[in-house]
């Protein structure tokens, strides 16, 4: 793929002018997820290799901050609501619903590449509290059994 | 006189080094402080908190890391110290699985002193949810079971900072911290040379070698000849699995038990060491005079030699053809031994018992058999013997001492050492000075080999020959020596890797030390010593004056380097790509 090429040189780059600072490979790994959308294993081996460090020290890293992405977003993002309102409403029985029903813990992204399921602080829409958003769409005062029907309208 | 400092711990005057921690003055006027994630010069990070005391400071600080000063006063043992060191260890149990009794470290567990030391009397104090993990056992050396892992990352420092492999690291965080390898994937499909130095490094239960003992048993129970052969090291410290004090040479008593386990002939590695040195000095001296490839290193350590495939394959064609020791004498059980006993060799089995979890995954490789028969058949480790021992009821401390059976049995001096670092580079030398020179080695003793430090070079003079050596242990020292001799800085003729620190005899399958003990005593010099105790004692102390084995060159092998020498104890090595089963 000429494109990942170009993003691997790209990343080459970045290594190339931070490496000799201290504390490189935290905003290594920052660039790379911006470059890449996030830090997979094969990014993951060229960090290591180029900063002389262990993959095993560059995948501690990468899992400790929930930032980091090992694998590439779904199509669909799909955001849960925690925030004060939301989560009084309910909110997370809308979101283990939705895990459920994706197969997928919190963080994670399904094998078919189409959803990310994430967890997010207040969406400014409390006034529709449980909100969860897909992508663009906003979906407002959500119980938990409307949540296949929405799903299978994505799933296509 | 270096510069000292002056503090009061526990109403104490302690006068102790400039730089020294809290934890170490202390050791110095005898002040217990508990401890669990500390391990002396590997693991200094202050990171459980057991350690904790008061230093007059806000907070209470962990005394493993926290450097005195002037005018200090320090408190070990208040009632706020004691009650935060308990709620550590009661909030470590919450997530701890407490299957004690069936533990590999069931009464050598530093988890259990703690408890015992700070009087937990509620184990479930702060019961909860728990993490349940998948016990990794695929590997052919070491299981890890992360059900009970206190996270206390000494494996982590030994792995990374001693072996320079780093395999294994802190993933995740918060409640779902782990010790993994990167990627999910088990321990077998990672770089893990199988050294073994974590498990030895482990507080707890959470690091073992993969049993072999259940197939050693079916193996004596199956009708076969079935041999064994102890290493060098296995001597030195397996007293210390029955009390014995560190540093008592045991070689007798293993013997006697080794036979009454049920073994029908008892051999000795170091008959093989003794091998080991007439072909390799043999392949050195034809090096250095054909203009082979040089440095020559030494291929003993299987767990060296998985690195140097690994992480420098560029050095694969410096690396001896010789197979290591008890590899080289299965080899010769199975073909010169067999045919003097009149017995088939596919009715011999060979069993190691090795101060090493990398042997284990050695005698897995296809290319060490002769004719389609493994060279060695299975490989226990000193603490399996001593368990093998314990099952079977034999009172050790009390046994006799015993010989080893003749026609492998005897050994020199030169092949005891093998198990200290420096020691077949020694053992070597006592060989290859004579070869080279035609003349009789007086002083066979080469001090300047011996010893701690992670990298030791001397120049040996040859009768007129200058022969430059070096000896590295710890695959991070090796890194650091290979580093110097790939960048030009350094040119030898000859090195010894081994990849533990210390050699064998603080090998990854030896007796556990707890880390109280190591903060005081240097393992490693302690049981060398019965090692270089045992050489000294010894009539001959030169391989090739040991007596059975020029009769098995004279009425089977011929010459070392021979073709049939070559055919059964020498090898060949792979170039292994470090990512290549991590997916």
């Amino acid at each position: 793929m000429p494109d990942n090429k170009e993003k691997f040189e790209q990343l080459n780059q970045v290594i190339e002018e931070l490496k000799d600072q201290p504390g490189a490979l935290m905003p290594i790994l920052q660039h790379a997820q911006s470059i890449f959308g996030c830090v997979s294993l094969d990014v993951q081996k060229v960090i290591a290799d180029s900063l002389g460090v262990t993959l095993s020290e560059v995948y501690g890293v990468a899992t400790f901050y929930s930032q980091f992405k090992l694998k590439p977003s779904g199509k669909y993002i799909v955001s849960v609501c925690l925030g004060t309102a939301c989560y009084v409403k309910g909110s997370q029985k809308v979101l283990e619903k939705l895990s459920e029903e994706l197969k997928i813990p919190v963080g994670d992204t399904t094998d078919d590449g189409l959803f990310t399921l994430s967890a997010t602080r207040c969406l400014g829409a409390c006034g529709l509290a449980p909100v969860m958003t897909v992508n663009d769409e906003v979906y407002g005062r959500l119980t938990p059994d409307q949540i296949p029907a929405i799903i299978a309208k994505y799933r296509g | 006189m270096e510069n000292m400092i002056n503090l009061t711990i526990d109403g104490v005057q302690v006068s102790a080094p400039a730089g020294s921690t809290v934890l170490e003055a202390a050791r110095l006027a005898n002040i217990h402080i508990p401890t669990l994630c500390y391990l002396k010069d590997v693991n200094q990070i202050g990171a459980c908190r057991v350690c904790v005391v008061d230093v007059g400071a806000r907070a209470l600080q962990a005394a493993c890391v926290y450097p005195i000063s002037e005018g200090m006063v320090v408190k070990t043992n208040t009632p706020e110290v004691r009650s935060a060191r308990k709620t550590v260890v009661e909030l470590l149990l919450s997530i701890h699985d407490r299957k004690c009794l069936s533990c590999v470290r069931n009464n050598n567990c530093e988890l259990q002193d703690l408890c015992r030391d700070l009087g937990i009397d509620d184990d479930d104090r702060f019961a909860g949810e728990r993490n349940h993990y998948d016990v990794d056992d695929a590997s052919v050396s070491i299981v890890r079971d992360n059900n009970k892992c206190v996270l206390c990352r000494r494996c982590v420092a030994a792995c990374h900072t001693l072996q320079n492999v780093g395999v294994i690291g802190p993933v995740r965080r918060g409640f779902n911290s782990a010790i993994e390898s990167p990627w999910k994937v088990q321990l077998a499909q990672t770089s893990c040379v199988g050294c073994g130095q974590c498990i030895v490094a482990c507080p707890v239960g959470a690091l073992k070698e993969k049993d072999s003992i259940k197939a050693v048993d079916a193996l004596l129970a199956s009708g076969k000849h079935v041999v064994v052969q102890p290493a060098p090291a296995v001597r030195a410290a397996l007293g210390e699995e029955f009390g014995m004090p560190m540093g008592t040479s045991v070689t007798g008593k293993m013997v006697a038990a080794l036979r009454r386990l049920g073994f029908a002939k008892v051999f000795d590695v170091d008959f093989g060491a003794d091998l080991t040195i007439l072909e390799e000095g043999t392949e050195l001296v034809q090096r250095l005079t054909n203009g082979g490839v040089l440095p020559m290193i030494t291929s003993c350590s299987p767990g060296w030699i998985k690195y140097c495939e690994t992480y420098n394959p560029d050095f694969i064609p410096n690396l001896s053809s010789c197979k290591s020791p008890h590899e080289m004498l299965g080899a010769v059980i199975k073909s010169y031994y067999a045919e003097k006993a009149g017995i088939d060799p596919k009715d011999i089995a060979v069993v190691s018992v090795m101060p090493c979890t990398a042997k284990k995954g050695e005698a897995k490789r296809p290319e060490l058999s002769v004719n389609g028969l493994a060279d060695v058949d299975e490989v226990i480790t000193t603490r399996e013997l001593a368990r093998m021992i314990r099952r079977a009821g034999i009172d050790f401390a009390n046994l006799p001492d015993e010989d080893f059976d003749s026609v492998l049995g005897e050994s020199t001096g030169a092949g005891v050492i093998f198990g200290a670092t420096g020691g077949v580079m020694e053992a070597a030398l006592r060989f290859a000075y004579e070869v080279v020179t035609g003349k009789e080695l007086e002083q066979v003793e080469f001090h300047e080999v011996r010893g701690l430090k992670g990298v030791k070079e001397a120049d040996i003079d040859l009768n007129g020959t200058k022969l430059s050596v070096a000896v590295a242990h710890g695959t991070a020292n090796a890194q650091k020596l290979l580093d110097s001799v790939r960048s030009g800085e350094k040119t030898y003729q000859f090195m010894e890797v081994m990849c533990c620190p210390g050699g064998c005899v603080t090998g990854g399958g030896q007796p556990i030390v707890k880390s109280d003990v190591r903060a005081g005593v240097n393992v490693s010099a302690v049981r060398a010593k019965a090692l270089y105790d045992e050489d000294a004692g010894k009539a001959r102390r030169k391989s090739q004056d040991n007596e059975e084995l020029k009769v098995l060159y004279k009425e089977y092998l011929g010459e070392p380097g021979s073709h049939k020498a070559h055919h059964l104890l020498h090898t060949t090595y792979t170039a292994r790509d470090k990512y290549e089963n991590i997916k």
